[in-house]
């Protein structure tokens, strides 16, 4: 257990060694720890990154869909106060064609009234002429007694 | 000494086993190799560089395998310690501690082996003494410690400059104002600084070669438990379990202490180098 020359040897292999394991072993080795922490450190990021942007995308989404859902309903609203209108102007247009063809219904009988009571009031005088010269027993002229019979006429139809 | 150990006996063992197997180059008994503790240092250095560089050159910065993990793992450890630790930026200081940490654990984890197995397979193949661990061997421990003693100096000088460097040793730990004070604090700072400068090597030294040494002599001890015994004596059989168990016991207790006795060489190193640089 004495000391000895196997000392220096000993000394001697030990630096070496530990020259070889920093120029030879140590670079490799740190340089591949520190490019997995790099890829760890990037690939956290990455998915930090996915994580919002997922969230955006979720967010956007639903507004999308809110929006289309309002729109759809502002449509289905639309559409029904159309249809209501449609409706409604339909109404109107068979109510005035009604009242249109009343009216001319109406224009129609008093028309038709008119000439009849006209037709009634000449077939009348011509039929009280025909009495009348019956009566006399001789032609009544009827052009002289024109002013006559009308006045006639118009008192049977006025009366 | 050599006749008593060939006398056999417990005490022949037990020096048996603590001798060398030498080689001498020159004339005074300083001059000699210890062959076996030479030789397991490099062949567990050669083990540790061939693992080491082999992952670093496969090394990737995908799933690594589990070897390149448990390497990295160490290579992470070190270099945080060393950048907590040491104020300057450097690129040896970690690989270095890494080293002492590797070998000084893989040398004292030859103790593990049991105690008589080397060394009886290399008797039988003719060699006659064999130590396998070798920081149970001074001259393995001083020499690591002697080569971080010049690194303490070598990083001093580096960062700090020669004047000031020299300036220290009569400057620190004391300080005086004035000249005649300074004058007469440098010889007590001079005395205290040497002091300091050489304890660091040998504690660093003497504490790595105790632990392993006293470890592999209980052993020894253990393994004395049945020295020399036959199935034919009944105490064998008393003697036999309990020496597996305290062998058991034993074994377990120092998986803690080689591992503690290398992280220490290697974070007081650390602690000493980061000293080195510092003002004082």
């Amino acid at each position: 257990m004495s000391i000895t020359v196997t000392l220096i040897v000993q000394g001697l292999a030990f630096l070496a060694v530990a020259w070889l394991v920093m120029r030879f072993g140590w670079p490799e080795i740190m340089a591949a720890i520190e490019a997995r922490q790099k890829q760890i450190a990037d690939g956290l990021a990455a998915a930090d990154k996915g994580q919002k942007e997922l969230g955006e995308a979720t967010s956007r989404a639903e507004t999308i869909v809110r929006e289309a859902r309002e729109r759809a309903k502002l449509v289905e609203d639309q559409a029904a106060r159309r249809a209501n209108e449609a409706v409604e102007a339909a109404k109107r247009t068979a109510q005035a064609e009604g009242a249109r063809i009343v009216i001319a219904a109406r224009e129609e009988v008093a028309t038709e009234t008119g000439r009849a009571r006209e037709q009634l009031r000449k077939d009348f005088g011509t039929m009280v002429v025909s009495g009348a010269s019956r009566l006399l027993e001789r032609e009544v002229d009827a052009k002289a007694h024109t002013q006559l019979i009308d006045k006639l006429a118009d008192e049977i139809a006025r009366g | 000494m050599a006749a008593e150990g060939d006398a056999g006996g417990m005490t022949g063992y037990i020096k048996h086993h603590l001798e060398h197997l030498k080689v001498s180059v020159g004339d005074s008994p300083f001059m000699t190799l210890n062959i076996d503790s030479i030789f397991f240092k490099l062949l567990l250095a050669g083990l540790f560089l061939f693992f080491f560089i082999r992952v670093a050159r496969r090394a990737t910065a995908g799933v690594p395998g589990k070897l390149q993990c448990a390497i990295e793992m160490m290579v992470e450890g070190v270099d945080g310690i060393v950048k907590d630790t040491f104020p300057a930026k450097t690129k040896f200081i970690a690989p270095l501690a890494l080293t002492i940490f590797a070998l000084v654990f893989l040398m004292n984890f030859m103790d593990m082996i049991p105690v008589d197995l080397l060394p009886a397979t290399a008797h039988a193949a003719g060699i006659p003494y064999l130590r396998v661990v070798s920081t149970a061997d001074l001259s393995t421990t001083v020499g690591m410690a002697l080569c971080v003693f010049v690194l303490i100096q070598y990083y001093a000088i580096k960062h700090k400059g020669v004047g000031k460097f020299v300036g220290e040793f009569f400057t620190a730990p004391f300080h005086a104002h004035g000249v005649i004070g300074k004058i007469m604090v440098a010889p007590a700072n001079l005395l205290l600084r040497l002091i300091e400068e050489l304890v660091r090597p040998l504690s660093l030294s003497l504490r790595l070669f105790g632990n392993m040494y006293a470890g592999e002599l209980i052993f020894i001890l253990i393994a004395c438990m049945t020295l020399g015994a036959g199935f034919a004596s009944g105490i064998t059989w008393v003697m036999a379990p309990l020496q597996w168990f305290a062998g058991f016991l034993w074994t377990v207790f120092h998986i803690l202490v080689i591992t503690l006795q290398a992280f220490i060489f290697m974070t007081l190193t650390i602690v000493y180098l980061s000293m080195a640089v510092q003002e004082h």
